[in-house]
């Protein structure tokens, strides 16, 4: 049986591990390769790294650092954080990351999308929408740039032109939900689920093994991502790299599917 | 010496780094010279077949990949589209394919009524469907971590090494004689891949 992912997500600024909260107040949480290290060691379904400075800082991304981490990583690795052409993600695949991550190069142009499918395969083309509930109605529009520029597209409408294009998966990252560590938005993820045909992972809010399992309850076989949740213990947000035990995760995991059908 | 062939694709610093933790020696291989010093072969992949294929022609290690698989029998491992290589060619492309094991590589799509989510992403469960030495210690509960839209169908059903379910059972694991393949990324996997990847040397 294909099981849901729990995947964690670390953020990257500077070099450092940061956790931010609404995409602000980046707080430095250690060293991420010493994360790696110990999500190795818990034998994680799959991990998320995300430079948030490197689009915004106009960098490019730190490949040096990369390599670090597809050497560290014996879990399945995506990779996203200012990655704008072909030749980029062909060097970062070649670092040994399974999966790079498009965001604002492939909101701004699409059609980068089908080309760096055809480099590195579909099935490693990731593209991560940041998105946030639009003011008046229902719908969700996709930010970047960090949540601060506002492209006024549809995620649900672009997500599946980003799926028909060539992206082997959606990440679909809540802003508002970022760090809050109260819940996803599983209507949204509902939504979203039902109108791609396309792996999809869900990050922003959870703040509970429950939460995971209420998606998974909703969505089915998906991935649920998480920073907050795998970085932090307790009530007062203590530094503590954490992650469910296999027996826990597979409980967890057939419950919620069970529920489901 | 386990030589991991580097033809451009393929994350071969995780496999290197696998074996180092084990103890096992490797060698990156990236030229015929240093290919015919190996007693083992990894023949890593990702991405398009014909690209593999493409790549694989050009760099100078097909004769004495053959030469050494096919003639004095030195084990080979295939993993993903390094695994759907051996067949004699895919859905995916036109290019001819190693032509090593009998079978070829088709799509989940081609088959009728498949509604799940494509590509297959993420652990499964991977029986093994004969007792074959690489997956020794692996024979109940093992799970690896697959990344694919393509699949192995073997033109001899005893070539079926390891079987998986996603919608269809399917070959995720063949082996002819010296010739090994294995859909899923063991280099990625956690302990179920190393000790796949530990079998591979002691075979």
């Amino acid at each position: 049986m294909l099981r849901p992912r729990i995947i964690p997500c670390l953020l990257l600024q500077g070099g450092g591990l940061v956790k931010t909260v609404r995409f602000r107040e980046p707080k430095y949480v250690g060293d991420p390769i010493n994360a790696v290290r110990i999500f190795n060691e818990k034998e994680a379904d799959e991990l998320i790294v995300l430079d948030i400075g490197a689009t915004t800082g106009g960098a490019t991304p730190n490949l040096r650092l990369i390599g670090q981490f597809a050497t560290e990583c014996r879990m399945p690795l995506c990779y996203g954080g200012g990655i704008k052409t072909r030749e980029q993600a062909k060097q970062i695949i070649a670092l040994g990351v399974e999966k790079v991550a498009l965001s604002s190069a492939a909101i701004e142009n699409p059609g980068l999308i089908p080309l760096i499918a055809d480099d590195i395969g579909r099935q490693s083309v990731v593209v991560v929408l940041d998105v946030r509930r639009k003011r008046f109605g229902s719908d969700y529009e996709i930010w970047t740039h960090n949540g601060t520029t506002n492209t006024g597209k549809s995620a649900i409408e672009f997500a599946q032109q980003a799926a028909a294009l060539g992206a082997g998966e959606i990440v679909i990252n809540s802003i508002d939900r970022d760090g809050e560590m109260k819940g996803y938005d599983l209507e949204f993820a509902q939504n979203i689920r039902k109108a791609l045909d396309i792996p999809m992972t869900v990050l922003g809010g959870a703040g509970s093994l429950e939460d995971i399992g209420q998606l998974v309850r909703t969505c089915g076989v998906v991935g649920a991502a998480a920073g907050s949740l795998f970085v932090f213990k307790g009530t007062y947000r203590a530094v503590l790299i954490n992650y469910p035990k296999q027996a826990q995760r597979e409980q967890l995991i057939s419950a919620n599917l069970t529920a489901r059908t | 010496m386990i030589g991991i062939v580097d033809y451009g694709l393929g994350n071969i610093s995780a496999f290197a780094n696998v074996y180092r933790r084990l103890g096992i020696d490797v060698v990156v291989v990236r030229d015929a010279r240093t290919l015919r010093g190996a007693t083992k072969i990894i023949l890593p992949g990702v991405g398009a077949f014909d690209h593999a294929m493409e790549l694989l022609n050009a760099s100078g290690m097909r004769e004495p990949l053959d030469e050494m698989v096919l003639g004095a029998s030195v084990p080979v491992l295939g993993i993903c589209v390094g695994m759907q290589i051996l067949a004699g060619g895919s859905d995916e492309g036109r290019a001819a394919g190693l032509g090593w094991i009998d079978g070829g590589v088709s799509s989940f799509k081609s088959l009728g009524r498949f509604d799940l989510l494509l590509p297959h992403m993420g652990w499964n469960d991977v029986q093994p469907a004969q007792a074959v030495g690489l997956f020794s210690g692996l024979e109940t509960d093992a799970r690896f971590y697959f990344l694919h839209s393509f699949y192995f169908e073997c033109t001899r059903p005893q070539d079926v090494a390891a079987v998986s379910s996603y919608g269809v059972d399917f070959a995720c694991a063949v082996h002819s004689r010296n010739i090994y393949g294995v859909q899923f990324h063991p280099e990625k996997s956690h302990h179920f891949g190393t000790q796949l990847l530990k079998n591979f040397a002691e075979l």
